[in-house]
């Protein structure tokens, strides 16, 4: 498996795992009280800076033994902005949805959950979509 | 589903007609990972020109040795 297939494998498992355990967390505190009114901004910075810390220290044990390995050619450069492309998409959507809700003054909450979930979606997406082109084959044109 | 390319190439057979030649030595001989040679001799990837140039260059024959790009029956001209 490419370097890069296997960082892509990370990205997904472990935004989507990070995602979900922040998730559970913030419902699990909810009880009665409206989501809105939980102090969540605390769970919300942890979910990220622990998924960031994860991928970073999966990506280089992933890359130990072979430094061959790690380098990046013509094919992965392509594949990655393929990917990059796709992953976009998700960050102008959350951009422009936050735009929106905070332009209907909704609470701060929904503005930071919606921004949250397209940056897990565009890193998703993204994986996703590498991975399929080194699995089953990418065209340049 | 990606379209499949109709290149075909003949990377496999030119590699065992010189000395068996690894796709390892290969991708080190035009610098790229192993994964691309596999990918291009299974159709998953097209190399650019430039890289297809050189792979015929490493084997020392013509690009259109290497490369093939059959004639479909029926196709507009």
């Amino acid at each position: 498996m490419a370097y890069e297939e296997k960082r892509a494998w990370i990205m997904l498992v472990v935004s989507v795992c990070a995602y979900a355990a922040y998730l559970i967390i913030i419902v699990g505190r909810a009880g009665p009280t409206p989501l809105a009114e939980l102090s969540y901004e605390s769970t919300l910075l942890w979910s990220i800076g622990v998924a960031i810390a994860v991928q970073i220290g999966l990506g280089v044990i992933a890359g130990l033994g072979s430094p061959k390995a790690r380098k990046k050619d013509q094919r992965d450069r392509e594949i990655g902005r393929l990917s990059e492309y796709i992953g976009q998409s998700f960050v102008v959507i959350g951009g422009v949805a936050a735009l929106l809700m905070a332009l209907a003054e909704l609470d701060y909450f929904w503005i930071a959950n919606v921004i949250y979930l397209t940056f897990v979606l565009s890193a998703a997406l993204g994986s996703v979509a590498k991975i399929f082109a080194y699995r089953r084959g990418f065209q340049s044109w | 589903m990606v379209k499949p390319t109709k290149v075909t190439n003949s990377i496999r057979a030119l590699r065992f007609a010189n000395g068996q030649m690894t796709q390892a030595e290969l991708a080190d001989r035009i610098g790229v990972t192993r994964q691309t040679i596999i990918a291009i001799e299974q159709g998953r990837y097209s190399p650019s020109l430039e890289m297809a140039f050189q792979i015929a260059r490493v084997f020392k024959v013509p690009l259109d040795e290497v490369f093939q790009y059959p004639d479909s029956q029926g196709e507009p001209q």
